[in-house]
């Protein structure tokens, strides 16, 4: 699947985006978030309140205990400042 | 959706005349149209802001304001409406968002714009960083937005 990271999230991964397929027993949202801030140092820091961060499924807002199963594009980003 | 809805995500500005014009024109049945713009103040909390860096989601973006659009034209009796939010660098004086609403008596033009403004604050993906004296810095994304865009869910 598709990851985009953007803002300070994506700042702190080093890119904007990225192709992984995580394991079967990387169920949710939640779970992704844990999964990738084992990656190394930068994920971590990026993921380090995962409260802070919010996420979307296919271009839709996703709670944290949303499935991630047949998700064609997740991304991650921090809480937004648009208008 | 309808034609009458328009969105754009856009780094150039808008002529917010050229915008009413394009939503009332050829109709005689609109009484009312209300805009709202939104635009890049030069200080926050005291400190001077040079700047604002808008990035956002594609895609998303168009997609989430889409939905609020859709829901503020089921909601009130509108003719239609327009939203445009600008990306890209900003500087103090300049616009960064329009919504444009247009119906036949106030009441609905009023409400849809400011349903549709404290929706899009909270929700729309888009991240403002900040250029200041002392630095850079994304904006810290505020308590009340969200609670602004809670007050309109129907009891």
């Amino acid at each position: 699947m598709k990851i985009k990271y953007f803002a300070w999230v994506r700042e702190r991964v080093g890119k904007a985006e990225e192709t992984l397929e995580p394991p079967a027993s990387v169920r949710t949202v939640d779970d992704l978030i844990g999964w990738l801030a084992k990656r190394d140092e930068a994920y971590a820091h990026a993921f380090e309140k995962p409260r802070v961060i919010r996420a979307a499924i296919d271009h839709a807002h996703v709670k944290s205990d949303s499935l991630i199963a047949g998700a064609g594009e997740i991304a991650f980003f921090p809480p937004m400042t648009g208008g | 959706m309808t034609a009458a809805v328009t969105i754009r995500v856009q780094e150039p500005d808008f002529d917010i005349a050229q915008e009413i014009a394009a939503l009332t024109r050829a109709r005689t049945d609109i009484g009312a149209v209300v805009s709202f713009s939104g635009i890049c103040r030069d200080s926050e909390n005291g400190d001077a802001v040079a700047a604002l860096t808008l990035e956002h989601y594609p895609g998303m973006a168009e997609a989430e304001i889409g939905r609020h659009a859709e829901t503020a034209m089921s909601r009130w009796p509108l003719t239609g409406l327009t939203v445009i939010h600008r990306v890209g660098r900003i500087a103090p004086g300049e616009n960064i968002v329009l919504v444009v609403t247009a119906s036949q008596h106030r009441q609905a033009a009023f409400q849809a714009a400011e349903f549709l403004m404290d929706y899009l604050k909270a929700n729309a993906p888009f991240w403002k960083r900040e250029e200041r004296p002392t630095g850079t810095s994304w904006v810290d994304a505020r308590q009340h937005d969200d609670a602004a865009a809670a007050r309109w869910v129907k009891s």
